[in-house]
């Protein structure tokens, strides 16, 4: 059977169709899962459309590659640690980068030989080649970074926008020369400076801007996937490219607003090193007149609240402490307190990546709350714990408008009763900034790695307290 | 199909990306990112244009391969872990 190009046409519109109601369902997390399957079909039927189609003679390549393809990924899914999250989702960005190159590439192959070159195409497929390229290796440096294969502090050097920009003109030179002469030599040298080009802008970014960077990298693989569509011609992958594209532009504005910054300011610089050195926390903290407690103290005043609030930060997923916050929270609410979490925006390497922790964890959605749904509780909690979470929870962001972060969001933690902070040193948070939250008096100190400290707690809690 | 038709879907389909997109709960944004990753695995339907090319030389052909290869493993590692993730987020009454 061999399907017409209309019926072709018809199929790829079902799964257009069907990828948008497969991100509609993520509206809420009781459709998200159907909504995961209408994407399976989504892509099913793009597959199988494509290959009933007139335009594929040959399947000796295609049927290895996907073959390949399907083990490597499912086991990749299967296996990967949910902390790891963000480092999966660089390289999958990176591989959909250097399948738009490759694609463009071989499309240009193909068309040379069948002699159907013009310069409309020849520039499409330029544009495909640069976008899929800096997709490419600015994937491949965020997951070095995320992985810790190179560091995650921001590498700068000075002249490098206009480095940056210089190549990013002469990469659009070479593509324009290619369009109008066909000239193989310019679109190598176009694609060469293309992958370096993804390389120097992301390198300048900071570990802790992760976030928006792979935001910002999920919005590129969509623009690729959309110049690919462009080229080839066909809608399904123009209209797949450009929601895409949206997605990640509208996340990486989210979570820019939850940092208060511009995306100039992140993709161009600003803060964003990476804390080092972490000797005797406790002996600095004393010197800066910042209380310490112990883990009973805190025990006092949570094992008989009415309300005790968790905020996660980065911190309690490198310490893998979400499944100890889990049993502490189903001890506190056997006895009769409320528990409930609090995510920032910009908690953890990537949007969301909080939420998937504590879902790991097996703690319930309908107890995890948004910083816009739980900052009005605050005032009426008894006990505010933060487990690696640090400049989120800065008041100086609200009163101290000469402070680096005034202006951000953050969690009005500084107005619950009381105030435990588990924290392993007394560096500041990314931003460098000092937390003003350290210094209320309603705050204290608890010095450790999250994990051992929320056993520490459960094991004070089971031990009937005091 | 002419370029001009070609933007038009494009800009349309901006729309609906930025509308569908807005609607998305924050606490799903991580299984967002992974499901669009698999969804821009669509470029997939590129590869198999490129490697079932009836004359499709070698130097193509083993573009093809590839891009096949890394766009396979983005529509199977992005949809399964997608759906890894989605698993795990139940409500309260779950015993």
């Amino acid at each position: 059977m061999e399907l017409t190009a209309n019926a072709q046409a018809l199929a790829y519109l079902v799964s257009a169709i069907l990828f948008i109601l497969a991100l509609k369902g993520l509206t809420h997390p009781k459709s998200a899962r159907n909504g995961n399957y209408f994407g399976m079909a989504g892509m099913a039927i793009a597959i199988g459309a494509t290959l009933l189609g007139s335009e594929v003679q040959s399947y000796g390549f295609i049927i290895a590659g996907v073959a390949a393809g399907a083990v490597i990924g499912s086991v990749l899914a299967a296996r990967v640690e949910m902390t790891a999250m963000p480092q999966l989702v660089a390289a999958l960005h990176s591989f959909v980068g250097m399948a738009a190159v490759l694609v463009a590439a071989g499309t240009f192959l193909n068309k040379q030989a069948a002699g159907q070159l013009n310069a409309v195409l020849m520039g499409e497929l330029s544009a495909g080649i640069i976008i899929g390229a800096i997709t490419f290796s600015g994937s491949v440096i965020a997951f070095g970074k995320l992985q810790g294969l190179i560091s995650g502090a921001p590498i700068r050097f000075s002249g490098q926008h206009m480095l940056n920009a210089a190549i990013a003109l002469v990469t659009v030179a070479f593509g324009v020369h290619f369009a109008l002469t066909e000239s193989m030599s310019s679109l190598i040298i176009m694609t060469l400076l293309a992958f370096v080009l993804g390389f120097t802008l992301i390198i300048p970014i900071g570990g802790a801007d992760m976030p928006v960077i792979i935001s910002m990298l999920n919005s590129y693989s969509g623009w690729a996937a959309a110049a690919t569509g462009f080229t080839l011609h066909n809608n399904l992958l123009i209209i797949v490219g450009a929601i895409v594209g949206f997605s990640g532009a509208i996340l990486s504005y989210i979570m820019c607003k939850a940092m208060n910054r511009s995306i100039i300011n992140v993709v161009f610089g600003g803060f964003g090193s990476e804390a080092g050195g972490e000797s005797s926390a406790a002996a600095m903290a004393v010197e800066k007149g910042v209380k310490s407690a112990s883990i009973e103290d805190a025990i006092y005043w949570m094992e008989d609240a009415n309300r005790v609030i968790i905020i996660p930060g980065y911190g309690m997923a490198v310490a893998q402490a979400q499944h100890a916050l889990k049993e502490f929270m189903e001890l506190l609410e056997e006895r009769g307190v409320e528990v409930k979490f609090a995510i920032h925006p910009v908690a953890g390497r990537m949007p969301g990546h909080m939420n998937v922790l504590l879902a790991e964890a097996d703690i319930a959605y309908d107890h995890v709350l948004e910083m816009d749904e739980i900052n009005p509780d605050f005032p009426t909690t008894d006990v505010a714990l933060v487990v690696g979470a640090n400049d989120v929870t800065n008041p100086a962001a609200r009163t101290d408008p000469s402070s680096p972060i005034h202006g951000m969001p953050i969690l009005d933690v500084d107005k619950a009763r009381n105030i435990y902070v588990i924290k392993r040193s007394m560096n500041p948070g990314y931003s460098g900034v000092d937390n003003l939250l350290y210094y209320q008096d309603n705050c204290s100190l608890i010095f450790g790695d999250a994990k051992e400290v929320a056993e520490g707690l459960v094991t004070a809690l089971k031990g009937g307290g005091h | 199909m002419s370029e001009i038709a070609a933007l038009y879907i494009f800009v349309l389909a901006c729309f609906i990306g930025y509308y569908v997109i807005w609607g998305v709960t924050p606490s799903l944004h991580t299984p967002l990112v992974a499901l669009t990753n698999a969804i821009s695995g669509i470029v997939i339907v590129g590869a198999l244009l490129v490697s079932g090319f009836e004359e499709a030389g070698l130097g193509a052909e083993i573009m093809g391969f590839f891009a096949v290869l890394l766009a396979s493993i983005n529509v199977f590692g992005g949809f399964l872990v997608t759906n890894r993730m989605l698993a795990m987020f139940k409500k309260k009454d779950r015993k």
